[in-house]
This record gives structure tokens, sequence and C-alpha cells, in this order.
């Protein structure tokens, strides 16, 4: 074991200060050295509880998806039907158990229905598969029931259009460098750093945002709108909360209204005239033009604004309205225009999101659970060396270099895959330095016996190596089944010990043995003791 | 220079020669863990039962109001909340629990958060929230399915391993002794009922990776000796086995120990169950393959012939791995 050859040696020693030089640049960051903002340059990324910062989990329940897809194929289908010449009569329309169905008036028309309605069945993106079925039962009624792709299309477009959302609104919040990733089918990871308000961030992105703009009802009794009772034609909605008649219901037109989602603009604002805080918004010319018309036609008429299913306020038609701009008013702060606003420019959410986990921590917090880490881990490993050093003389401090050069390296390998260090990371470094000595301890108190029993210090240098080891792997390779485990399991913080937990098993293996074994064949072969202090 | 020697050279303890009466007393403090965490309950944190964990910091006080934030907190009528000092005396920690019928409702325990992060802030303008989690009902159940499943899986996979390795008494020896160690790590944390989170299931992992490190270099010299010492009878090689592993496995301990005291000791205090699991973790892994692990073995019949016909084979793996160093 004396001989190691040099190309062995060259090539262990380039190893190890290639992967420790790369931990220099995260240990030399605090002390203020820049290595700027290349990405060439590898460095450990602090996990949020210890920069600071929110962890947000965003579901999206796959009901609403497919709810709204209904809504939306019934409004095709309604609208296909009813221009078709001649126009085709029916009724009945259902939207239970996730089917949309209707009546025909006749039986005869079943096939020209079939023929019109096709193209809605095979859905708009030109996909491949079928996204509704077609069915008739008891004669003359057609149900329209969703295939599982087409489901799943819905679902899937629903989720990357509200990541867009999503990425829009926390931009114009302004915070910076958001991580936006999709988790498994219905759930949005978001994690903001540095975030100082995350109730600002949460009231955003709880909100949905769909604007409607739909025509009262003028012919609706109070006493039933009150009561839920709703014209043929119409549908009830409830005030919200914040508007002037909170408490109270509004019966509109259900066809004929405009919905928000066409709108390039919108910014918050005073008005002129009531000094009340508005939300003025700018339509694209075709919302524009829609908007234009049915304001010209319904001079003199009630309207209502419809927030996420709530009316904010019921206004006037005073008169047309021509340029595509309009404003909203509803009672508004300037906080709560300003809200509104944001919401209504980066778009809609195409399906409502719920938080249903949140981590924040303050920067104060994470600074103070660094500093009082990183003293407790500086003060664990000088004990640690000390006691090393005072129980193994020369090997003990052969091990220390090995745990040295295991923490940087450990850092370094962190750095180059980009994992992140969370605080219980630096538990797992902490356990990491206890536990990579064990590897120095087996081998040296091998040594000692083997002395004791006699042997020379070659032979006894060489089993002790040899014994050991295979107790070190035996060892090594159960905790890294157990690692495994964790990290495959854990989520965030959980993530970031196992991390360090497994990757720092192997990082000592090497050192423990191979580095270790390096240093005292070079030091036998040199000097030729007979005896060593062990 | 003299070197330290913690560990006399030669021990000769006879552990196993008391090995009944430890057994039963191991098997006596699992019952009486089970018993606890039957009686007493564990003290489940957010990450399982889902609700609303908050940290604050108050600026201008010696002394965090704690009772007062409990009654403020508990007047808002989702239940008790738990309000524990934090660190300092000026920092605390309030959680309040999902209330069970609101479970299900998805966004629950982040309005009940919602509410009690207004109703704080309104009432106490120096207090700086340090850290603020929600976690609702269904991901809660999703960590304790997935939480008792990793467990699970790392025991059965690690005693395959050692099955493979060794044979199957060790396997069994190796899976019994961490079953010891967790249930009594459970037992802890029902006793002194302190916060069981997400973290500790992450430090019984790390126990049950150390307490299978210091199983494996016992039963590694045990496997050693059994195939040196053909005659000898198994109770006094497992005591050789033992005594010759002591050095070592005294100073594994103590290094764990002194790196491990400082973060405990001076550590953040969100680390304070991660690090009190590990630590406690050290002594029973130990003490589990020293009394549990070992005379196992015994009992199910280990004999020198049991690495017989796997001698060669076994040997043949072994310089293949040592052979590419």
């Amino acid at each position: 074991m004396l001989d190691t050859p040099l190309w062995k040696k060259i090539w262990l020693w380039g190893v190890t200060l290639l992967l420790a030089g790369a931990a220099l640049p995260s240990l030399l960051a605090p002390a203020g050295v820049d290595f700027g903002e290349s990405s060439s340059v590898p460095e450990i990324n602090l996990g949020l509880d210890l920069a600071g910062g929110s962890h947000l989990l965003l579901e999206a329940d796959p009901d609403d998806v497919a709810q709204q897809k209904l809504e939306n194929v019934e409004e095709q289908v309604e609208a296909a039907l009813r221009g078709a010449v001649p126009e085709i009569e029916f009724g009945d329309t259902s939207r239970a158990n996730e089917r949309f169905s209707f009546l025909l008036d006749s039986a005869a028309d079943i096939d020209r229905a079939r023929g019109i309605l096709e193209p809605i069945m095979m859905g708009n993106d030109g996909a491949l598969q079928r996204e509704w079925d077609l069915q008739v039962v008891d004669t003359q009624r057609m149900v329209l029931s969703p295939t599982s792709s087409g489901a799943s299309v819905a679902l899937n477009s629903a989720m990357e259009g509200a990541i867009e959302v999503v990425r829009k609104r926390i931009d114009l919040l302004g915070t910076r460098e958001p991580t936006i990733i999709r988790q498994g089918d219905t759930r949005i990871v978001v994690q903001v750093p540095g975030l100082q308000d995350p109730q600002a961030l949460k009231e955003q992105l709880g909100q949905t945002a769909q604007l409607e703009f739909k025509l009262v009802d003028q012919r609706a009794l109070e006493e039933n709108t009150q009561a839920g009772i709703a014209n043929p034609g119409s549908q009830i909605f409830p005030f919200s909360e914040d508007s002037d008649q909170p408490g109270r219901f509004i019966a509109v037109k259900r066809l004929g209204g405009i919905r928000g989602d066409s709108l390039i603009n919108a910014r918050p604002g005073v008005d002129q005239r009531t000094n009340e805080n508005i939300v003025q918004i700018q339509f694209d010319q075709q919302g524009g033009q829609r908007f234009a018309t049915l304001s010209t036609q319904n001079v003199g008429q009630l309207f209502a604004i419809i927030l996420d299913g709530e009316v904010i306020s019921a206004p006037v038609f005073n008169e047309p309205i021509l340029g595509g701009s309009a404003q909203i008013s509803g009672n508004f702060t300037a906080e709560s225009a300003n809200q509104l606003a944001i919401s209504l420019q980066s778009g809609a959410l195409p399906v409502p999101l719920t938080v249903i986990e949140e981590r924040t921590v303050s920067a104060e917090l994470g600074e103070q659970s660094i500093r009082s880490g990183m003293i407790a881990m500086l003060i664990g490993s000088l004990a640690v060396i000390a006691l090393m050093i005072a129980t193994y003389g020369r090997f003990g401090v052969y091990a220390t270099g090995a745990l040295l050069l295991n923490v940087l390296i450990l850092l370094g390998l962190m750095a180059i895959g980009n994992f992140t260090l969370t605080l219980p990371g630096i538990a797992g470094f902490v356990l990491t330095v206890g536990a990579a000595v064990d590897a120095n301890v087996l081998i040296n108190e091998r040594i000692r016996e083997e002395r004791k029993r006699g042997r020379k210090v070659m032979t006894a240098v060489e089993n002790g190596y040899k014994e050991a080891s295979r107790a070190i792997y035996d060892a090594n390779i159960t905790n890294f089944i157990a690692g495994a485990l964790l990290f495959w399991f854990g989520s965030g913080p959980i993530r970031g010990f196992a991390v360090v937990l497994v990757i720092g098993l192997v990082t000592s293996v090497f050192t423990a043995l191979t580095l270790t074994k390096l240093w005292v064949s070079g030091y036998l072969a040199a000097k030729r003791p007979k005896d060593i202090n062990i | 220079m003299k070197l330290l020697k913690l560990v006399p050279q030669d021990t000769n303890i006879k552990f196993l020669k008391v090995r009944l009466p430890f057994f039963i007393f191991s098997l006596l403090l699992m019952a009486a863990s089970w018993g606890l965490v039957a009686v007493n309950g564990l003290n489940l944190g957010i990450d399982f039962v889902g609700g609303q964990e908050v940290q604050l910091t108050f600026e201008e006080r010696e002394v965090a109001p704690v009772d007062e934030l409990r009654q403020r907190v508990e007047a808002l009528g989702y239940g008790t909340p738990v309000v524990q000092a934090f660190g300092s005396p000026n920092e605390v920690s309030i959680r309040v629990p999902l209330p069970e019928d609101v479970e299900e409702t998805p966004g629950a325990a982040n309005e009940i958060g919602n509410q009690v992060i207004a109703e704080i802030q309104a009432n106490y303008p120096d207090a700086r929230p340090d850290g603020n989690q929600t976690v609702s009902g269904k991901v809660a159940e999703e960590f304790s399915r997935d939480a008792g499943f990793a467990l699970l899986a790392a025991m059965l996979m690690v005693a395959l391993y050692i099955w493979v390795r060794f044979e199957w008494q060790f396997g069994v020896g190796a899976l019994f002794a961490l079953f010891h160690d967790v249930t009594l790590t459970l037992g802890m944390f029902s006793l002194f009922q302190l916060e069981f989170s997400l973290q500790i299931i992450a430090a019984i992992l790390a126990i049950i990776g150390y307490s299978l490190n210091d199983t494996i270099v016992v039963y590694d010299r045990i496997r050693e000796n059994l195939k040196k010492y053909r005659k000898m009878p198994l109770p006094e090689l497992l005591d050789l086995s033992i005594n010759e592993t002591l050095a070592r496995t005294v100073m594994t301990s103590l290094t764990l120990l002194v790196a491990l005291l400082p973060l405990l000791l001076f550590g953040p205090a969100s680390l304070f169950g991660l690090v009190a699991a590990i630590t406690m973790g050290l002594f029973v892994g130990t003490y589990s393959s020293v009394y549990l692990a070992s005379p196992l073995l015994i009992w199910m019949g280990v004999t020198s012939n049991s690495f017989v016909p796997t001698e060669t084979e076994a040997d043949k793996q072994e310089k293949k791995v040592l052979g590419g160093l």
C-alpha cells in the first residue's frame, strides 16, 4: 500500500482541490468578495428558512376546471344551434354530473345538430383526440360528456395559464427572482425570497379576477330576486361585502354580457367629480367595440359589474361609451383599487387557486439562524478536532485534515449541483462532521488493535484499513438507503437535510478512506518508522 | 506525547451476562413508550394536523405576554392555541391547530392564519412576525401518510440489506433494534410533549442511520470472529466482539455528542427538536446495538456454521469492493 502511483496521487489531489475549490465562492461571498452574477461561478443556494422569504403551495380544484369547461361548451353549443339556418330549437339545458345536456324540440334535428356540433366536440386546438363525446338518449336528448383526454387538456392549459398569471402578478408586486413551478397535476409552488409582506401576495394569488359586465334584468321582481328566484334567461348574483349593498342580490341577464378577459390595461385612479377611488380599464379593440355596442343599445339601463361571482357595483349607462376605456367604481379604498388593478392587468386566473401551505421566514430570523448555526458548528468542529488529535496523535491530524476537506468538498458539491442549504441542512452538516470521523475512528482503533497483537507497523496499518473498510462500507450504504428515502419523501427544508446527509456520506468515505490512506502511506514510506504512537 | 485512551485496552466486560434482565427492561420501556403515545398522544405539529403557526419577536418587551396572547387567540374561536416561548423570552411561537370540522375545506387554514396575524398586529404593534407557517388539512394528511411510509420503508430496506450482507438473524436483530429506537424516541416526544413535526421524522431517519451504523460495526466484528473462533460459545464470542469494538463505540458516540451539544445549546431555536431527538437517539442507538441486536442473535440460534456456506462468496464480494478502490 505504500507505493501509490504518481498518476493516482495527482488524480486524487486534482479531484479534491477542484471540488473543495468549488466551495470558495460560497464561503467568500459573506466576506464581501463578489464573483459577479456570472452563472459559471457555482454558489450554494440558501433555503428560504435561511435567506428569508415565502413558500406558497397553491392548489387548483380540477372540478372548477371541469365546471368552467362545461360553461364554455354550453355557450358554444347554444350559439351554434341558435346560429344555424334554420335555427335549431332546444330547451331544458342541464349541467349536472359533469355533463351538459339539452332537449331538442324535434327529433328530426338530431343529424343536423350532430353535424353542427362536431367541430366543437373535436376541441379548438386541433387536438388529435376528441374532447367531448356526444350521445343521444331518450330519442331527442343530446348529452355531451368530456373525454378523459379532453379533461386533461383542459386542466393542463388551465394550469399553464394560471402559472403565467401568477408570474405576472408577482412581477407587478415588484418582488424579485420568484420561483414558480408546477407540482403534480393541480399544484403550483411559489417561492419568493426576501418577501416582506406575504399577506399582499396571498391576497393577490387568491383572487381569480374574473370580471364580467352583465345587463340587469329590469323585469325581475324585487322579492323574487331577494328570494333567489330568477326569470327564465336570468340569473342571480349577490352583492360583494365591500359594495354599497352588502347582503343583497341582483338579477342579471345571462347572455349578452361582456367578459373582462379582453382588457389590455388597468390602473387605479380617482374620479374627478366624486373623488371616489376607481379602477380605469382599457379594452382591446374587439372588446372595446362590443362594449360600445352594449352601452349604445342600453343607454339609461342598469348593468352589473361582477368580479369573481360577486357584484361590486350596478351603475347606469349614462351615455354610449365609445373610446374602449371605462371606469369601475365600487366603494374601493386606494389599496383595494390598486390590488384590483394589478389582478385585472395580469388577467384572470383560468382556475381559482387556494393556498394550501405557506411557510414564511423573515430575513432577520434567517440571519439569526445562520449565525447561531455557524457558531454551533464551529464549536462542535473544534471540539471534535481536539478530541481526535488528543486520542490519535499524528493519525488524528490526518483525520482532521480529512474532516476539513470533507466539509469543503461537501460544500463544493452542493454548489456544483446547485443544491439548497436549509436550516436542517446545517444540522446535517454537524451530523456529518460527527459521523465522518467514525470511519477514521474505526481505522485507527483497528490499527491500535493490530499493533497490540504485535503486528509490524506496516502490516498493522494495512490491516487496519482493510479490515475496517468492510464495516465502513456496510454502515454507509445502509445510511445511504435511509438518507435517500428521506430525500424522496421530504419536501423543502427536510430535503435540504437529506441532501447534506447523502452527499456527506459519499464525501466522508472518500476523505476518510482514500485521502488519509494517501497521507499515511506517504508518511510511512518517507520515514519508515519502527513504532507509531497511536 | 501521551495519547488519550478513553477505554482501557483489553476490557473484558461481561455485557451479555445480564442480557435477559436488560432485554426485559427494554421490552418494558417499549411498552411504556407505546402506552404513553396511546394515552398522552403526540404533540403533533401543524405539519401533521394542519393549522397555523406564527413566530413573533416582541421588540419592545423583555418577556412575551404569553398568557394574554393565548386568551386573545383563543377568543377568535378556533380552539385553544399552543403558545410557547421560543428561543429568548421575548420570542414566542403560537400554534393554532385546524379545527376538525373545517379540515376538508381548502383554504381554511390560510383563513385562520390571516385572522390570527391580523389580531396580533392590531393589539401588539411591537410584535415582529419572524415566521409564519400554514398547512391545510389535505397537505397535513399527505405528510402523515408519507412520513409513516418513509419510516417503514427505511426500516425494511436496511433490514433487507443486512440480511443479504450477513444472515437473516442479523437482519431481524437490526430491525428489532431499530424498532426499539424509533419507539423510544416517540415515547420521549410523548412524555415531554415536544412538538412532533416533519423535522422529527428527519431526525428519526437520521437515528435509524446512526443506530444501524453502530449495529453494523458490532455485527461485522461478530461475523469476523465467528469465522475465526469456530469453537467459542456464542455468548462469549459476542462479549468479545462488543469489547473489541468498545473503544470505537465510545469514541464515535463521544465525537458525535461534542458535535451535537453546541447545536443543542447555542443553535437556532427551530432546530431544537431535531437536535434533541438525534442526541437521544445517540444513546438509545448505542444501547440497542449492545443489548438488543446482539443477544437476539443468541436466541435466534446464530452459530459459527451460519457463515460457512456463504464465507467464500462473501469474501469474494469484499475483495471485489476493496479491489475497486
